[in-house]
């Protein structure tokens, strides 16, 4: 190549080509781009010695630190397995309600109850634990299946009419469509009385019949509901699927019933227990 | 007769589509192909409109030797699909903020955010190639175009995947493989396209007039052989049905996996960085006039850049099955490309030297300037973000996330516009731009655009990182996923609007373009700075 084109700016010599009017310059590469270059190359070097790298015909070198992904997870949850001190065994040797009783174990399930809830639970109950409307609330001392821990294990484990499984907790509540629209008016009028919601005075009074004949046998005589057979308390401010008249109205007709899945399989003894002694004490536990 | 092959392969292919739309299988194939069948038509019913039958005159025009139809509709087909693709990445942007926007099925953000990937690497970016390496190739070569009408073959043929790609997305056919989302048959079209693109290309460079072969074009030809040979591979499936829109990939499990981060990130690297580059080699010395800084780098960065490049990809599958001795390579690959990347670095803004006061008084030359700035800072990230220990932190955050858009705005969104702004005048015959300041006002709406969005992601993914790891003293963990996607809002609230100032840019540049298209010259005053002439060296 003709090396005798100088670039006027620079004084550089350039490679004496020229395309479409560019030309480049004959410059050397920048010194300290060479040496980094060689510095990623050594580095590499070091690395691929230093770590599995090479793959062989049926393995792959192992590298003289002898690491391994695997072994390095196994480490890591061996360790934190460690960290949880023997606590782990005494939750699953130990019965929910003598767990309550050792405050340091019971420190520990709430903890872990925490941290299982946030992965598990608060797709449907809420990261407070809030609930929503149809997915109720944990804070409060209202419990359909009862509250205390032994009873929000079993519900746990087992679910709410859950098909999967045998023992799930199941109740359903009748559809009461064969009622006159009017009597489930009244009737609803009367249950929202109960709490001393907005209700139509006569009308509550007319429903109170239509609660003794239809209502009373599962909710109760005073709507105090039955936590055995998972039949809601009438009588407070709390309300799974709303609280006005034309909401309970709705669920007189034609009830929604709430499925809760069995987490008893899925997630094992420990953890079930975990959950229970932490949704335990969440404020409303008895 | 005008058009005639064109008439009668595109009446066959229509034939064809009606046909697969009766006997499909499945109901998404039947409406893809209606809608190819459509799409087909119309071009029919648009050429025969057109043809005509008087002896064949070659058409000549006497301001160019070179082929130019393609180019200026490639131009053209860069804007329209940019704005199409900034548009949908703001939409997604805001459907992750504001979940409500999700319009089930068809515009959810399952369907849309590979719209929205495909739209701006392969529909803005791919168009954005396929027109500056024509543009490049007959320049440096001193060559027409070889091959006749099939350039622009290759132009609507790639029209055509981008159409079938988007419209199969919306209707929820995927192959689910990042960036290479489109079924077997859309595989099939564009390999045929793809094909006809390099004997294009390599025709044009087999009968240059130059003695030698430019550089630009040694990375255009690596780019468009590498493609060909990521695309042919990663997409190898067996359809469940010639008339359906389902196949199965040869590959599965692990090596499914490593196929496929094989292809993603050479897309990254041989569409993004390498056939940018070409543009680069191009671009910069003609819009400083100045000489490329340095021969010898462009030969030693290019070998070692596409040697490297391929073997990286691993580096997308840390702390996962695939075995550690391909996760080792794939970092250290990553590492020793960090220099061969920087090379171009080196080449792009050395080539200013001389000639840096032109910075301020040409908004086109400092678009490039950005671009290359951008391409340093995320070619440095990459290679950081592979070493392990920092990708146990960043890898599924939306650090990644980030990373990608200061590549992708930064490098290859505004390489692309000084390139469109630099040949539209040309291609056109125009003296010069529409307005210049335009061009000062879309340099600082992409540039705040792409500074607020790198930041932000940067943040949120960190903070994201942080959140995933953190355990307490028991090794409970802290936050819940769905507490950490809480705290995001507020991030992709300013990312949505980090995206829209970047898409305010390009909508001023489609004026600006329009406008000198249209031939119009806006008055105003000259960009100020004193401009000294060139000094020789001491």
């Amino acid at each position: 190549m003709s090396k005798d084109h100088i670039d006027e700016v620079t004084g550089i010599e350039t490679t004496g080509h020229e395309w479409d009017g560019i030309r480049e310059l004959n410059n050397p590469l920048p010194r300290w781009w060479v040496w980094t270059f060689y510095a990623t190359i050594v580095w590499s070097i070091g690395y691929v010695i230093a770590y599995p790298a090479w793959p062989l015909i049926s393995t792959a070198t192992t590298g003289v630190l002898g690491y391994s992904s695997r072994q390095d997870v196994r480490a890591e949850l061996d360790a934190a397995e460690a960290a949880k001190g023997g606590y782990v065994e005494a939750v699953s040797g130990k019965d929910v309600a003598d767990i309550l009783a050792d405050e340091q174990l019971r420190l520990f399930a709430v903890s872990a109850g925490a941290a299982a809830f946030k992965v598990n639970c608060v797709q449907c109950h809420g990261s407070g634990a809030q609930g929503s409307a149809g997915y109720p609330n944990l804070n409060d001392d209202e419990w359909l299946w009862g509250g205390s821990v032994e009873q929000i294990r079993l519900t746990i484990a087992h679910g709410i009419r859950f098909a999967g499984d045998d023992e799930t907790r199941f109740s359903e509540m009748p559809a009461f469509d064969y009622l006159e629209a009017s009597q489930i008016t009244d009737a609803a009028n009367y249950v929202v009385s109960l709490s001393g919601g907005a209700a139509d005075g006569a009308a509550a009074e007319r429903g109170q019949t239509v609660y003794a004949e239809n209502c009373a046998a599962c909710h109760g005589d005073g709507g105090k509901g039955m936590a055995d057979l998972g039949a809601p308390d009438l009588t407070d401010a709390i309300w799974l699927y709303g609280s006005t008249v034309a909401d309970i109205a709705s669920q007189m007709r034609a009830p929604k019933h709430g499925v809760m899945p069995a987490w008893g399989e899925r997630l094992g003894d420990v953890t079930v227990k975990e959950l229970a002694v932490y949704v335990h004490s969440l404020g409303g536990g008895e | 007769m005008r058009h005639g092959t064109a008439i009668a392969g595109i009446g066959v292919m229509t034939f064809l589509a009606l046909i697969a739309a009766a006997f499909a299988r499945d109901a998404q194939f039947a409406a893809h192909m209606w809608v190819l069948f459509f799409v087909l038509l119309g071009s029919a019913v648009v050429l025969l409109r057109n043809t005509s039958f008087s002896p064949a005159v070659p058409a000549v025009d006497e301001r160019s030797d070179y082929m130019d139809g393609p180019i200026r509709y490639g131009s053209i087909a860069t804007l329209f699909w940019g704005i199409a693709g900034f548009l949908v990445g703001v939409v997604v942007a805001l459907q992750l903020a504001f979940p409500d926007l999700n319009v089930e099925p068809w515009l959810s953000f399952g369907r849309l955010r590979p719209v929205h990937t495909s739209a701006v690497v392969f529909a803005f970016g791919g168009n954005a190639l396929i027109a500056t390496s024509f543009y490049v190739v007959q320049r440096t070569c001193r060559a027409r175009l070889f091959g006749g009408d099939l350039a622009w073959f290759v132009f609507w043929g790639y029209q055509l995947f981008i159409v079938m790609a988007a419209t199969g997305y919306l209707l929820g056919i995927t192959q689910s493989r990042e960036y290479a989302e489109p079924e077997w048959y859309v595989d099939l079209w564009l390999t045929v396209v793809w094909v006809a693109y390099l004997v294009v290309f390599l025709g044009t460079i087999f009968k240059r007039k130059e003695p030698h072969i430019y550089v630009a074009n040694w990375f255009y030809l690596s780019f468009i052989v590498t493609i060909a040979m990521l695309h042919v591979v990663n997409n190898l499936a067996i359809p469940v049905s010639v008339f359906g829109s389902k196949s199965y990939s040869a590959f599965a499990g692990v090596q499914d996996a490593l196929t496929q981060w094989w292809y993603g990130h050479n897309a990254v690297g041989f569409f993004l960085t390498a056939g940018f580059l070409g543009m680069m080699y191009y671009f910069v010395p003609k819009q400083v006039n100045r000489p490329v800084y340095s021969y010898r780098l462009s030969i030693i960065h290019f070998w070692a850049l596409i040697f490297l490049y391929i073997w990286a990809g691993p580096h997308h599958l840390h702390y996962t099955a695939l075995p550690d001795w391909a996760q080792t390579l794939g970092m250290v690959f990553s590492i020793m490309l960090w220099m061969p990347s920087w090379g171009g670095m080196i080449n792009g803004l050395m080539t200013l030297s001389g000639a840096w006061d032109k910075l301020r008084t040409d908004p086109v030359l400092r678009l490039m300037v950005l671009a290359i700035a951008f391409y340093g800072m995320s070619t440095f990230e990459g290679p950081m973000m592979s070493i392990k220990a920092v990708n146990s932190l960043s890898h599924y955050t939306d650090w990644t996330i980030g990373h990608v858009h200061s590549g992708a705005l930064g490098w290859v969104g505004m390489i692309s516009f000084a390139a469109v702004y630099y040949m539209v005048p040309k291609l056109w015959y125009r003296e010069r731009l529409y307005s210049l300041r335009l061009v000062t006002w879309h340099f600082w709406l992409a540039t705040l655009g792409i500074v607020v969005y790198a930041a932000v992601m940067w943040v949120s993914g960190i903070q994201q990182g942080l959140m995933w790891r953190e355990y307490d003293d028991q090794g409970f963990l802290v936050y819940s996923f769905a507490e950490s996607v809480a705290a995001m809002f507020p991030y992709y609230v300013v990312r949505a609007m980090g995206g829209a100032l970047y898409l305010a840019g390009a909508l001023v540049m489609v004026w600006n373009i329009t406008m000198t298209i249209l031939g119009r010259q806006r008055e105003e005053a000259p960009i100020g700075g004193a401009v000294p002439a060139l000094q020789p060296a001491e």
